[in-house]
């Protein structure tokens, strides 16, 4: 099983970004979940959401404990939480920033998805879309194919911007 | 068409394809997002129903009885605080024979507030008169909605139903849905004592000591009646969609000798547990409740029970442990776990088999003697 | 002290105002923590800080299901510096009426302000506010309204205003705004005003004068949310004062059955700019239909002239 565990602030969209993970790999033929973790605070909290991708029905409901693919859409969160709690030996981190990031010593895949958004004038309500370019960005790292996971936007979101800027992300992330 | 889904979306579209003809709703976390999706069907008008926006649970149900005398296909969903201010009108709905369907999104109840997952809202409410049952994947949810409808709607029975669902847990995890088109499997409804100013009648009228008791027996008859009618239903649906349900879900309990029997998806992360348990030696085996009004006769003799609670009753005990004493004559190790949404994984629940002692109860993560 | 007889101030006359009142007396203790659980830019926490400056550290919150049951921050933490009594949706006024009886018994003053939501108060907890006033409950209600259900994420509330967006009326409101004021007036509570956040020394001098009378006082609380009326989260005292300028939203305060225009609201009451500016601040009246539009427009307008009858009334 393929976990993956998001963090971010409330309204950012983690809790959207795991569900694309969970159709994206759907839409691959695999068995897919996607499962937030709402506190009862309000916007710019911070919170978690999860997706698990498997070849066989998931029967797991509780929290990812060991995560293969940690994503930080807002870099702010790193000093405040834990992100890399529990993560698997060889797992993997990606950050939302536009410079190099450094996290215990860790190897950190980092794209700009603030500046992509921005440049593609891809913002709702004064704040730059981020859960569907990350999704270009997970689909570089093997978890879901770039064809699935543009499919799994263009489901859920008629603006053809946030195709693009999945694919942008797709080409941009720093490996 | 598979899809990936929420049960709460889930839900909403098994309502969609019922096409009730009134719906009364009122929000509340988790369950909100059924009664927006079902207010977005009806605004788009991908949905031919009269959405009323009430003011609270009480008139929701209020409502719903109100729709429902008159004959129309009715359905409403809340959970927790809202579960619980319908109580009167709960009991109302059921002892006035009414059809109504409900999805309650379990989720505990305050003080303190607390908006996860948790029985105690709906199992207090069993002796309302509704049938309950409790679901574990999105697929389930729609169709036992599905199911719901028709059964509620049986001439034998003629009771609401209450569709539980764990909150946030299942109510907000997408899963994949494959829709069907109910088509014939849901009938018109006839409801045979639906208002008619053709035909007279007070209804609910005070009623003397000499017959009341008559009216709660004829509840009982049909509740009696609903065991038939469910197996005949969940036969029904699967004969139509290829997916077949039962009163209960059992996994890998033929050659079991413990039993983890608990509701809802704390049951079926239990079978993740029986399969480590097994590759230990220990033969274990999940029996899921799916009903628990009316309750299922269930043959639990010769094996042991470690029944998990996601509920309590307070000087007594867990619901689902003490319903199974005394309806199966067994003594359970009985774990309270997952109250409020308390974290509890398969490893738990492994550890609640590994360690068991029957005919006590034990409060997962409370130090020291209980 | 003997108390002041219902109704009756004991504090300075109720409608002079003070000279040269400013910000500054204005007290500097702080009741709300800075670090409460809200959206950025929401009007409550910031209303709530007036609100408690004007109250003091006698009093007791008492608080339905709401926004305010979150942003007061997760146990064990707190974010406010009073008791907080948390209770059931419908149960605020009720809850309040017996808690004043009790402290009263207990021989403590003790001030006892509901702080509820349009929801919880227009909706489920009507019949216990109702009761509450006519019961003449020694308390201040006040209904934070930010016209729809905040805490569950904005669905329509009987005071969401015609034509506005929610995530349960999806293509505009089609039922008006509930007139809770004139619900409110029609049990004539000693006390009773409107205030919002973007005026902050005419709520916290209206908390002030409404906590000097015996009985029970109203106020009716405009809370611009930035996540639920869409608009970005630093223009919360703008929109505020949009809507005063407007007249959208009037200031107002009614007591001993007179009603008297509140300074920022002179004006505007008399020369109102165009609604549209105040609308075309929000996301959530995009694409107003012009038939709900000019119903919308009207309503704003039949309640401005019926304050300014009011208030020329001799
Ligand atoms: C009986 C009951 N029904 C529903 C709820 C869910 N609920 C909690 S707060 C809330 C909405 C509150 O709206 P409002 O009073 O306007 O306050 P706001 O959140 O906007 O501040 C709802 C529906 C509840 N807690 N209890
Ligand atoms: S939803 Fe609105 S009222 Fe509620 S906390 Fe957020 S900004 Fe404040
Ligand atoms: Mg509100």
């Amino acid at each position: 099983m393929y976990e993956v565990r998001i963090h971010s602030r409330g309204g950012q969209g983690g809790v959207t970004a795991a569900r694309l993970i969970a159709l994206a790999a759907f839409r691959d033929g695999k068995h897919a979940t996607a499962t937030p973790f709402y506190g009862a605070e309000r916007r710019g909290a911070p919170i978690v959401a999860f997706a698990r991708i498997d070849e066989n029905p998931i029967r797991i409901y509780s929290q990812v404990r060991s995560p293969d693919l940690v994503v930080v859409l807002d870099r702010t969160l790193v000093p405040i939480v834990d992100v890399l709690k529990g993560l698997k030996p060889r797992g993997a981190v990606l950050v939302n920033s536009g410079h190099a990031v450094s996290l215990d010593h860790m190897k950190v895949h980092r794209v700009d998805l603030t500046g992509i958004a921005l440049d593609e004038n891809l913002v709702i309500a004064g704040e730059p879309v981020l859960d569907t370019p990350v999704l270009g960005a997970i689909a570089r790292l093997g978890v879901v194919s770039l064809e699935s996971a543009t499919k799994a936007i263009a489901e859920l979101f008629q603006d053809p911007r946030n195709v693009s800027a999945a694919e942008r992300a797709y080409r941009e992330v720093v490996l | 068409m598979k899809e990936i889904v929420t049960a709460n979306y889930a839900i909403a579209e098994a309502v969609k394809q019922a096409v009730p003809g009134v719906i009364a709703a009122y929000p509340i976390t988790p369950q909100t997002e059924i009664v927006e999706r079902i207010a977005q069907y009806v605004a788009r008008g991908e949905l031919a129903c009269d959405y009323i926006p009430v003011e609270s649970e009480h008139s929701a149900m209020a409502a719903c009885i109100g729709a429902s005398a008159a004959g129309v296909r009715t359905f409403t969903a809340t959970s927790s605080q809202g579960l619980l201010y319908m109580h009167e009108m709960l009991h109302w709905a059921a002892g006035a024979r009414l059809p109504v369907v409900m999805a309650n999104v379990n989720r505990a109840v305050g003080p303190p507030w607390n908006v996860w997952a948790d029985h105690t809202d709906a199992l207090s409410q069993r002796d309302t008169g509704w049938l309950q049952v409790y679901v574990a994947t999105a697929q389930e949810a729609y169709d036992t909605t599905l199911m719901a409808f028709r059964i509620a709607e049986d001439k034998e029975v003629l009771l609401p139903v209450m569709v539980n669902l764990d909150g946030f847990l299942l109510s907000h995890t997408m899963q994949d849905l494959e829709t069907v088109e109910p088509g014939s499997f849901i009938p018109p409804l006839h409801l045979p004592h639906a208002i008619d100013p053709a035909h007279p009648a007070a209804y609910a009228p005070l009623t003397g000591p000499k017959d009341y008791y008559r009216f709660r027996w004829e509840m009982e008859k049909s509740m009696r009646a609903a065991r038939r009618v469910i197996t005949r239903v969940e036969k029904d649906f699967a004969g139509r969609f290829g997916r077949r349900y039962g009163v209960t879900e059992e996994y890998r309990c033929e050659d079991a000798d413990i039993l983890v029997v608990a509701m809802g998806t704390l049951a079926r992360e239990a079978e993740v547990a029986v399969d480590r348990l097994r590759a230990e030696g220990t033969r274990a085996g999940v029996m899921r409740l799916r009903w628990f009004r009316p309750f299922p006769t269930l043959d639990l003799t010769g094996r042991e029970v470690v029944v998990i609670d996601r509920d309590y009753s307070f000087g007594f005990g867990g619901v689902l442990a003490r319903s199974l004493c005394s309806a199966a004559r067994i003594e359970p190790f009985s774990v309270i776990a997952g109250l409020g949404g308390q974290e509890v994984t398969y490893e738990d629940i492994a550890s609640f088999v590994r360690e068991r002692r029957p005919g006590e109860e034990y409060w997962f993560g409370v130090k020291g003697d209980v | 002290m003997t108390p002041p007889a219902h109704g009756e101030p004991s504090l300075p006359p109720v409608f002079k105002r003070r000279a040269g009142e400013t910000m500054a007396q204005i007290p500097k203790e702080e009741y709300i923590l800075e670090t409460t659980s809200a959206c950025p830019g929401c009007s409550s926490s910031l209303s709530l800080r007036y609100i408690l400056k004007a109250a003091g550290p006698d009093t007791v919150l008492v608080i339905p299901a709401s926004c305010s049951s979150v942003i007061q921050g997760m146990y064990p933490n707190t974010a406010v510096n009073v008791p907080v009594y948390n209770i059931a949706f419908a149960a605020a006024a009720s809850c309040a009426s017996g808690m004043v009886a009790g402290l009263r018994r207990a021989g403590r003053e003790t001030k006892v302000i509901v702080y509820a939501g349009d929801g919880g108060t227009v909706d489920i907890g009507l019949q216990a506010l109702s009761g509450a006033l006519e019961r003449e409950t020694d308390f201040l209600y006040i209904c934070f309204d930010n016209e729809a259900y905040g805490n569950t994420g904005m669905q329509r509330s009987g005071s969401t205003p015609l034509g506005a967006l929610t995530t349960t009326t999806p293509l505009g409101k089609i039922h008006p705004k509930k007139e809770i004021d004139r619900i409110v007036e029609a049990h004539h509570p000693p006390y009773q005003a409107t205030a919002i956040s973007a005026f902050p020394l005419d709520l916290f001098q209206k908390v002030e004068k409404a906590l000097t009378f015996r009985g029970p006082s109203f106020i009716h609380l405009l809370a611009p949310c930035p996540t639920g009326w869409r608009f970005p989260h630093g223009k919360t005292i703008e929109v505020g004062r949009m809507a005063v300028k407007t007249a959208a939203w009037v200031l107002w305060e009614r007591g001993q059955g007179r009603l008297s225009v509140s300074a920022p609201s002179k004006g505007p009451l008399k020369r109102p700019v165009p609604l549209q500016d105040y609308l075309g601040m929000q996301g959530r009246f995009k694409g107003l239909d012009p038939a709900l539009l000019s119903r919308l427009q009207q309503g704003i307008g039949t309640n401005r002239e019926a304050i300014l009858a009011e208030a020329e009334r001799p």
